[in-house]
């Protein structure tokens, strides 16, 4: 059991933050510290570019694949001083982290060439089509159907919660390809160009007041025969997958902008005077250990290598850090009181608390609710009985 | 950076959790909880045959080597099982005469502690009177201060060996709630006291060994509490299925492991941080200790719950492992305190 870095490793963080702090302070200077989704969608494409031009877009990849085929160490030490340095999220997470994996894990050599250069250099940005509105928790009872004609895929149906989508060119979209099937079985994974006539996007405003969702329509849309993922039939598993690597390093750099936000919660207590109340210090207290034991976590998820056995830590991470972040938005009004209900000029547009606090209802909903969160830890972590299925 | 067990380390932890498991039994501990609260031929085992004293002590001193990832291993095999031992007072008084002693005095002492020849036990001295070198004063909640052979008393930056026999010593045994742990009051009146050559050291390792050691108890009385529960969840059977299927029981159940596994992840991260001697080993130690002691609590209390009425007799064993997790709870610093220290890291004094 070690937790230090190398000496080489603390090179390659001197290396990782002397790079990103000068971006940040330089060029991109102009996007540091944004924490919405959605602002300033195209020169956060362009900082994609400006990563892959530099070969820190995707370190984990194969070099083969525009990565570096960083260690586990390097990618953690990455994702930290990304965070670190202020730079905002991703703009292409779902392509980097869970499409090019899904498609290196499980896609054919001629749809890594096809697909996984546009992602590494920033150029092929990617959403996500798995939930619908009848298929929210229930993923596995998806109804957008697809149909194989004249050697394409023709998809129709709706998907909902897309995020994303109105700024991104590709989806991939989980469809049921076998008329009647029901449940997991007769699902496909199909990757599909978001730019055609058959994809309509519509924004869903959110309780902040921004719109990073959307549904996604699908009437006839098309895409070649050779864009299913896995075999016909085998989406589901590819869908598994996919979320498999969503506790992947990233979780890292989230939490870092998790510790960002719990510096500016620390920095107004002190400032309002809060940070002398001693219920305040006790939730600030509990709020910095939580913070530091999901690192822990997160460290021990990925170090470890036997996968023969369920892995606890990686099993509860989405509810732990989910009800964390909740109960860091509530922290942080009772931490501002009545200031931070207010916005700053006439338009519904909110400070990183006050929108923490808001946005972060969502933490404990998608990915997996914290009740569907439970009966996974319960099923699949201590062996309770499954959840009966219903027949409505 | 490779925060998993060692082969070495997987070995101990397998080793010890068997050791206990076999030989730490509910019937076992039950009859030390109605003596004095130790299984002697468990704690001759576990020092005599196992050498597991030794362990966090250099060898060259006459222990075992390793350090405090290894100790949490025992520490949270021997919480698991609730065993009737002396093992943290034990840890604590010789991680204190190996950091602070004289040569002469780790010599005196630290062969026995290891042998398990003699019980030591480590406490906090209130108003403490040194004249001529002797002492008095008292140590009260002092754990197996009945049955121990010698004290190490802390007071300021200074710490004595104190032999229970001494003249001028009396020891007051009491009747504790947590049975395998019972308190006692020790009152100087002018006893001999030989002081540790370097206090402050002795007793910032002490309490360092006794955080890692109380928290890793902690987890291992709240992984137990789970495991018989879970055990419990799938052969209980009403409403003609068994109870572990309803979402009211099993949601409870999720959150006890969801606390478990943070509560795994501040007492490794906090024994490692000690043996790293790294940056955060104190905010570690203060997260630690109060985390994993909540997350005992909140196992051992849903274990009653969640078992219904044979929860709360007393013979089943749910009440040990509440019982141990409230103490836990209480010693060596409350979980506010702990939390008052990490917010005075980050915060700044309260006014």
């Amino acid at each position: 059991m070690k937790l230090g870095f190398s000496a080489a490793e603390e090179e390659f963080r001197a290396e990782c933050a002397d790079w990103l702090q000068g971006q940040m302070a330089g060029e991109f200077k102009d996007i540091k510290g944004i924490t919405t989704l959605t602002a300033k969608a195209e020169r956060r494409k362009e900082w994609e570019q400006q990563l892959a031009a530099h070969k820190w877009s995707c370190i984990g990849w194969p070099e083969k694949w525009g990565g570096r085929n960083a260690t586990l160490a390097q990618q953690v030490i990455f994702a930290e001083e990304y965070a670190r340095a202020g730079v905002p999220g991703r703009v292409n997470h779902i392509g980097i982290e869970l499409a090019g994996p899904t498609i290196l894990a499980f896609g054919t050599e001629e749809q890594k060439q096809r697909f996984l250069p546009g992602i590494a250099a920033g150029q092929t940005i990617f959403c996500q089509g798995f939930s619908e509105p009848g298929a929210g928790s229930d993923l596995a009872s998806v109804r957008t159907k697809g149909r194989l004609e004249n050697g394409e895929w023709v998809v129709n149906g709706q998907k909902i919660w897309t995020s994303l989508a109105h700024i991104s060119d590709w989806i991939f979209v989980v469809t049921r390809t076998e008329e009647g099937s029901k449940g997991p079985k007769g699902l496909s994974f199909l990757m599909m160009d978001v730019k055609q006539p058959g994809i309509e996007i519509r924004g869903i405003k959110q309780i902040n007041g921004d719109a990073e969702f959307n549904e996604t329509f699908f009437t006839d849309a098309r895409c070649p025969e050779d864009s299913m993922i896995g075999a016909v039939g085998q989406g589901w598993q590819i869908a598994m997958g996919l979320l498999a690597f969503e506790r992947g390093v990233s979780t890292l750099g989230q939490q870092m902008a998790f510790r960002n936000e719990l510096d500016e919660i620390i920095a107004a207590a002190k400032a309002n005077g809060q940070a002398k109340n001693p219920l305040i210090r006790q939730r600030i207290a509990k709020a910095e250990i939580g913070l530091r034991l999901m690192r822990y976590g997160a460290l021990r998820m990925l170090s470890n290598t036997d996968h023969s056995k369920i892995d606890g830590a990686a099993l509860t991470y989405k509810i732990q850090w989910a009800t964390w972040r909740r109960g860091l938005g509530e922290l942080a009004m009772d931490v501002l009181g009545q200031a931070g209900e207010l916005a700053h000029g006439s338009e519904y547009e909110w400070d990183v608390l006050p929108n923490l606090f808001l946005f972060s209802r969502s933490d404990t909903i998608y990915g997996g609710t914290n009740q569907i969160q439970r009966n996974l830890i319960a099923e699949r972590g201590l062996g309770m009985p499954r959840e009966p299925r219903g027949d409505l | 950076m490779e925060f998993v067990f060692t082969e070495e380390q997987a070995m101990i932890a397998e080793t010890v959790k068997g050791f206990f498991a076999e030989h730490a039994t509910s019937e076992r501990t039950r009859k030390a909880m109605a003596a004095d609260g130790i299984d002697r031929d468990l704690w001759s085992a576990f020092c005599a045959e196992l050498g597991l004293a030794g362990i966090g002590i250099a060898e060259e001193l006459g222990g075992a080597g390793l350090g405090m990832v290894e100790l949490a291993i025992v520490a949270e095999a021997a919480g698991s099982q609730v065993a009737a031992l002396p093992l943290l007072g034990q840890a604590m008084a010789a991680q204190a005469i190996a950091a602070g002693g004289s040569a002469a005095q780790q010599g005196e002492w630290l062969s026995k502690l290891v042998s398990g020849e003699a019980i030591a036990v480590c406490a906090g001295a209130e108003a403490l009177n040194v004249a001529d070198g002797k002492l008095s004063g008292s140590a009260s909640f002092v754990t197996h201060g009945g049955v121990a052979d010698l004290f190490v008393l802390g007071s300021g930056d200074s710490a004595w060996l104190v032999r229970a026999d001494a003249p001028g010593v009396s020891v007051t045994a009491h009747t504790t709630m947590d049975q395998t742990r019972p308190m006692a009051t020790v009152t100087l009146a002018g006893a001999a006291g030989e002081a540790l050559a370097d206090g402050a050291a002795a007793l910032a390792a002490a309490r360092q060994a006794g955080w890692v050691i109380a928290a890793a108890e902690g987890l291992g009385v709240a992984q137990a509490s789970l495991e018989r529960t879970v055990a419990y969840a799938k052969e209980r059977v009403q409403f003609g299925r068994p109870i572990g299927s309803f979402q009211a029981y099993k949601h409870r159940l999720a959150d006890m492991m969801i606390e478990i596994e943070q509560a795994r992840s501040a007492v490794y991260w906090a024994a490692c941080a000690v043996d790293e001697q790294s940056d955060e080993a104190t905010i570690a130690l203060h997260s630690a200790k109060s985390f994993a002691a909540d997350t005992a609590f909140m196992c051992a209390g849903n274990m009653i719950q969640l078992h219904g009425g044979i929860g709360f007799t007393w013979e089943h064993d749910a009440h040990l492992y509440f019982k141990r997790a409230r103490a836990l709870q209480s010693m060596l610093g409350a979980g506010d305190w702990h939390r008052e220290q990490v917010a005075t890291m980050i915060l700044g004094e309260a006014a």
